[in-house]
């Protein structure tokens, strides 16, 4: 930590960037080598219809967490439950749709009313209670597909409102409506972060917290914000999943998606133990993952194995961005201790 | 003396849940109170008990190990698919096991080499061991052997009375769970691994192999876990790369609910044995009750996770200010 802090401050903002962009790069040029009509678009019927097209519209779903993700880690927190949360509030909002005469609008509320008091929850238990965010996360993760269970009565529950469905499948300026929900979440929460002092707290807080509440930052109340923001994203990105197969499924609804949204983070530039967060690295990653995934599914790899590629990924990131890992390299290179 | 108590008040809270859950059950329904419940519980839970060995060694080291399902499954799957190529089934087992610890040594090294988060690398053991599952055989792989159909279940299981058998799952949990309280309590490796938990910094400065204590203690876990898909192919005669999803979870709950502390340093081997009962305990009376959706079990062990780790906060909020008024006086 103090070794990054004595470090000059060369970063602007796009400097973060780099190595997400250069490994997001790198994948599509070996499917522009290798995967025939990877970047094949068409515009058919006023939408716009290709692989790309669907590596956004699939990543949006991560992507809206990876934002909510972003704030938690860069508090050194952790928020495992988005999964769970997104599952319970596509649970609300099916169940409630089906009811005669309820106007979608107070079904979208109540799902992510619900979804932002699981936020609360979590963020109740980390600053009230103080417990570990790993663990405190990790109750409603195993509780919250429960919960969703018992919302939708052990059955997958389908509904065919036009409105609702439109949330995941509709257009918007011949877009997938879930990439236009993505980008305009992208730009409330840069807007929320970066065009005031929320986001400096926010990194402050994650660098010491200590620190934070004697210079007059309340630090629990800014760890509170971003877990009941985490929560919010989980919803929206929940009513997307539900939306997009039209149906509530509790059992597989943003089921690891909670590991793709850390790993978006991760590769996004944000380090876990905090004091830092690149939203733009975050939906970089989270489409460099949704890349990676396509191409596999695209190069007929089993859904099932895809995991294996995936965590190679993992490491390989974790390792780069690790001192320790830079230090033993450069001296390699150098031929003695760096 | 109020330090000595306090070390002990988690699992005597874990042990009252444990008889108040079974007595609950005895006075509710009238098969519960027989040998056969007793035994299914210790069987039927053997391998999460064994999983879950592997997972209190590494929370009490202040770490945390979320491949441990997935490496069940592998492992399940490595000893079917090495069975069916007609590997002699202790061979298979062996090279199982080793496979397990070898695993668990290299996330060790990652965790330890490299000053990794534990939870991230072991995140992506998760991933890469559930991959590597499905790569050796894509779906559920029945054992046909004689040795895991006839001479496990027959042979090497104890007949307590003309109706009960203990089986021989059960058998390996209780070893396992001995021999780890063995090395927990009674050996140097343990007292490691309670010092690295308590506070690392302290540990190198006292002298401690810090590293490989650590790393030995991962590929520890990746040992039992491994052990774990060995019993579960005993117990189910099949290796299955999409089965225990979410086991390391249940594992990590009994642990606290055991009355580990999840920032390490403090805990028992007892108390995740107790732990696992109540988990299953929990599951018993579901089924008994047979009405009831079975998500509870999930429900009530993460309202238990949460009462315990509150219960963990309490105490050490107060045996610290009594700690800290006694200096002052």
């Amino acid at each position: 930590m103090a070794r990054e802090r004595l470090q000059p401050s060369k970063n602007a903002w796009w400097f973060s960037l780099i190595w997400p962009v250069a490994a997001l790069a790198l994948l599509l040029l070996f499917n522009l080598l290798f995967t025939p009509g990877f970047f094949h678009i068409e515009f058919r019927e006023g939408y716009l219809y290709g692989t790309l097209i669907d590596i956004l519209n699939h990543g949006s779903k991560v992507i809206l967490l990876s934002l909510g993700m972003a704030l938690v880690i860069a508090t050194a927190g952790v928020d495992l439950s988005v999964g769970a949360v997104m599952a319970i509030a596509g649970s609300v909002a099916a169940q409630l749709i089906n009811r005669p005469n309820t106007p979608l609008g107070a079904v979208i509320a109540a799902a992510l009313v619900v979804a932002v008091i699981c936020g609360c929850w979590n963020g109740m238990l980390v600053t009230l209670f103080r417990i570990q965010p790993i663990v405190a996360t990790l109750i409603l993760m195993v509780a919250g597909r429960g919960i969703a269970q018992l919302i939708t009565e052990g059955q997958i529950v389908t509904f065919t409102h036009p409105g609702l469905t439109f949330v995941g499948n509709g257009h918007f300026l011949a877009l997938p409506f879930p990439i236009v929900l993505a980008l305009g979440m992208l730009g409330i929460t840069v807007l929320i972060t970066r065009k005031t002092a929320l986001g400096l707290f926010i990194e402050s807080v994650g660098d010491n917290a200590t620190a934070s509440t004697f210079s007059g930052i309340d630090a629990r109340k800014i760890k509170f914000f971003v877990y009941l923001f985490s929560g919010l994203c989980a919803g929206i990105a929940g009513l997307v999943a539900a939306s997009n197969i039209r149906c509530a499924d509790a059992n597989h609804a943003g089921l690891f998606l909670e590991l793709d949204a850390i790993l978006a983070v991760v590769v996004g530039g944000t380090s876990l133990t905090g004091g830092r967060f690149y939203l733009a690295g975050a939906v970089v990653g989270a489409l460099f993952i949704q890349t990676l995934t396509t191409t596999m599914y695209m190069r007929n790899v089993s859904a099932d194995v895809a995991p294996v590629p995936k965590a190679l990924a993992i490491i390989a990131v974790c390792l780069l961005q690790s001192p320790a890992f830079r230090r033993r390299l450069t001296s390699t290179f150098r031929g003695k201790p760096a | 003396m109020t330090r000595l108590n306090s070390k002990y008040i988690p699992l005597i809270a874990t042990a009252l849940v444990m008889l108040g859950l079974y007595a609950i059950g005895c006075i509710l329904y009238r098969n519960f109170f027989s040998l056969r419940v007793v035994v299914d519980l210790i069987g039927d839970n053997s391998f999460l008990g064994i999983a879950a060995v592997g997972a209190t060694l590494v929370i009490l080291s202040g770490g945390i190990d979320l491949s441990v399902g997935s490496v069940v499954a592998f492992s399940s799957t490595l000893i079917a698919t090495l069975v069916r190529d007609g590997a002699n089934p202790i061979i298979a087992i062996l090279v199982t096991l080793l496979a397990g610890a070898v695993f668990g040594g290299l996330t060790g090294s990652l965790i330890q080499l490299f000053e990794l988060p534990p939870f991230l690398v072991t995140l992506a053991g998760m991933f890469l061991a559930r991959g590597l599952g499905f790569i050796l055989h894509p779906q559920s792989l029945p054992i046909k052997h004689p040795f895991f159909l006839h001479f496990i279940s027959e042979n090497l299981s104890l007949p307590l009375n003309e109706r009960v058998n203990w089986p021989f799952t059960a058998t390996c949990y209780v070893v396992i769970f001995l021999i780890a309280v063995l090395v927990a309590h009674y050996t140097k490796f343990g007292r490691y691994v309670y010092a690295v938990g308590g506070d690392e910094h302290s540990a190198k400065l006292m002298g401690l192999p810090v590293g490989k204590t650590k790393i030995g203690l991962y590929s520890v876990s990746g040992f039992c876990s491994a052990l774990a898909g060995v019993v579960y192919t005993f117990y189910t005669q099949q290796g299955n790369p999409a089965s225990c999803v979410g086991l390391e979870l249940d594992a990590i709950a009994a642990v606290v609910i055991g009355g580990t502390l999840l920032s390490g340093g403090a805990g028992f081997m007892a108390g995740t044995l107790m732990g696992v009962l109540i988990f299953g305990l929990i599951q018993t009376l579901i089924t008994f009750q047979g009405n009831v959706n079975s998500w509870w079990t999930r429900i009530v062990v993460a309202v238990l996770v949460l009462l315990f780790i509150l219960l963990q906060n309490a105490i050490s909020l107060i045996s610290g200010r009594l700690g800290s008024s006694k200096s002052n006086a």
